[in-house]
């Protein structure tokens, strides 16, 4: 559905998309993710045709979004970061608007924004003036925008941003229903993970506009960090060099360190049978062993911090 | 305001069947907005204000005074809007001054409102060639303001021949729909200019600053600059320093508009510059027809045409070089 191929776009002072491949599947929800600045709405811009590639190319359903942006706008709704509507316009008008503006007659446009408010939970309020809506309005209001098209793909810029927790979760799933009952393909953007893993099929980690990583998100633990599967903690009285040079011995361990008093090993929660067995056997007392496996969360922010050198 | 929808979608959509070109739509927008808008209320009200004391002081002198007027006036309708009583302005001198008014204010945040508010985006998502966006801002500032110009000089005759009883000239007439039209297209550069710092800037109150002071340099100090440059290096009363100030001040949008409409409401008017005494001699103190007025400044047309038109093609040009980044 969308075709991404080593794309590449320099603003004055810096490459903003570096040498970018990535394919999207039709029905599938991709996350893409990257701290702000990473490229993420460079690359939305081009695939939307609003902004020309430096060299690359951007197929979006096998037209080229460079030199056919209407064909592609046509199919895409784009949902901006930071959304806004006409303020002196009720939310319905707005709707009606948008669905005008693609074609659709006036009488079926008003039937569809008055369904659509059914849809996102703005029946009532969709009928007030816009500036009366808080910001998880809005951005409701601006997923029904993006589906007055009926479009093939839904883009949606960074949509968690400021609304509350609560507001988020019910958003979230909002559109991953939609994607799912509709068949529709979702490219949604965001610096944070947490929020978006839940209803990505796939992502993608985006760091100064490289693809660093992207698959499901278990896949993506292994590609980001191959071997360091986890964490396992134990306390245990007394650990001799000898216990050490055993436990190195069992398969698929990483490291072993000595912190106050704890060991803290490398490896998966496979692990913890072994080494608990391994420490009673050579007369240890055994007071705590725990596993911590690496969220995607970890990786994320690891990599956030530590840029692309770790590739 | 339903009323007035159902009226812009009679005007705009030829027919019910076909469907209406987003081009149209999004004028048809943009004109409900400003008809909608506070704005819009208080140009009106500003201009029907001070016109109407204008129109009315004339009014009242042609019905119970009409000595007052100067004898070889033969244009009561033209009169109406060039004549100053009691030291008020005529018709076309607030006209003139207020006209430009409306342009920068329909104009000074025509992008950048948007662009703030984070409308530009979604619109430039829809299947719409971008330029759409550009022209029908334009499109639809102008709409209004040509409907505006003329509802107000058609009131304005309206109520001349309620007060005075007399149908105007058919003369008067092409005069008048002349003067409507040039002031319009004189309006129309102010608009061109005001969107185009609405491109440049992003704060609609630095833009509105910047064109509101290249209006008040125009309309108060470029006079000023000309005269006295002139006067400091050329002799004061001579030949020489009348035809400099002429052609430095030709340079002013609001001199060429004054000039423009001095002339093509006042018949009497025979030549834009000084004459000598060889070419007055023999000539008879006949009034103009309408093509003579029209020559007689169609330098002026041009220049003021062509204004708008770079105006219009520089805000064209910078904005369809915009990156849309929010």
């Amino acid at each position: 559905m969308i075709k991404v191929t080593d794309l590449v776009k320099d603003y004055k002072q810096k490459r903003a998309v570096d040498h970018l491949d990535l394919t999207i599947k039709k029905g599938e929800v991709f996350g893409l993710l990257g701290p702000n600045g990473a490229g993420k709405t460079t690359i939305i811009l081009s695939l939307l045709g609003l902004t020309e590639p430096t060299s690359g190319s951007v197929y979006v359903n096998d037209w080229n979004a460079t030199s056919e942006p209407l064909k592609v706008k046509r199919i895409i709704g784009y949902l901006p970061d930071n959304v806004g509507f006409p303020e002196n316009s009720s939310g319905f008008e707005s709707l009606i608007y948008t669905g005008m503006l693609n074609g659709i007659p006036e009488k079926k446009a008003a039937e569809k924004a008055a369904g659509l408010l059914k849809v996102i939970g703005l029946e009532d309020a969709g009928y007030r003036k816009t500036k009366t809506y808080s910001k998880g309005m809005k951005q409701r209001l601006g997923l029904a925008d993006v589906l007055m098209k009926d479009p093939e793909i839904m883009i949606l810029d960074e949509p968690t941003t400021g609304i509350d927790p609560k507001g988020i979760q019910e958003f979230l799933r909002l559109i991953r229903n939609l994607s799912k009952q509709k068949g529709i393909t979702v490219l949604l953007s965001s610096h944070l993970l947490h929020q978006v893993q839940r209803i990505c099929d796939r992502v993608g980690i985006l760091v100064d506009g490289k693809l660093l990583a992207e698959g499901n998100v278990q896949e993506l633990a292994e590609k980001l960090s191959p071997g360091h599967k986890g964490r396992i903690i134990v306390k245990a009285e007394p650990i001799t060099d000898d216990v050490i040079r055993e436990l190195m011995n069992l398969p698929d361990i990483g490291t072993i360190k000595k912190e106050n008093g704890h060991l803290i090993i490398e490896g998966s929660s496979g692990l913890l049978p072994y080494i608990s067995k391994t420490l009673v056997y050579r007369g240890a007392d055994l007071y705590q062993i725990s596993s911590k496996e690496y969220s995607l969360d970890d990786i994320y922010q690891h990599y956030f911090e530590g840029g692309a050198e770790h590739v | 305001m339903i009323s007035i929808n159902t009226i812009l979608k009679e005007v705009l959509n030829m027919s019910d069947k076909s469907l209406p070109s987003p081009f149209w739509v999004m004028v048809r927008k943009e004109i409900s907005e400003h008809i909608k808008s506070w704005r819009f209320f208080i140009l009106m009200g500003l201009i029907l204000l001070t016109t109407s004391g204008s129109i009315y002081t004339i009014l009242s002198v042609i019905r119970d005074n009409p000595a007052q007027l100067s004898a070889n006036n033969t244009f009561l309708y033209l009169a109406l809007f060039t004549t100053s009583i009691n030291n008020l302005p005529p018709f076309i001198t607030l006209i003139g001054f207020l006209g430009p008014l409306i342009g920068i204010a329909f104009g000074f945040d025509a992008v950048s409102s948007e662009k703030n508010s984070g409308t530009l985006s979604r619109i430039f998502s829809q299947p719409v060639p971008r330029d759409y966006f550009i022209n029908s801002k334009f499109a639809g500032a102008y709409i209004v303001i040509i409907l505006l110009i003329f509802a107000l000089g058609f009131l304005v005759t309206g109520t001349g021949i309620l007060y005075i009883g007399l149908l105007p000239a058919a003369e008067e007439v092409f005069r008048l729909f002349m003067f409507l039209i040039f002031t319009a297209v004189y309006i129309a550069f102010w608009l061109n200019l005001a969107i185009m710092f609405s491109i440049l800037f992003k704060q609609p109150s630095t833009s509105a600053l910047s064109v509101l002071a290249i209006w008040l340099f125009f309309t108060i100090f470029y006079s000023l600059l000309v005269q006295f440059g002139t006067h400091t290096f050329l002799p004061a009363d001579g030949f020489a320093a009348q035809q400099v100030t002429i052609a430095l001040s030709r340079l002013s949008p609001d001199f060429l508009y004054n000039e423009l409409v001095t002339v093509l409401l006042n018949p009497s008017i025979r030549s834009l510059g000084a004459l000598s005494f060889e070419q007055i001699s023999d000539t008879l103190p006949s009034l103009l027809p309408v093509g003579q007025s029209i020559l007689l400044v169609w330098q002026d047309i041009i220049a003021i045409v062509a204004a708008t038109l770079i105006c219009f093609g520089i805000s064209y040009a910078l904005f369809m070089r915009r990156e849309i980044r929010a």
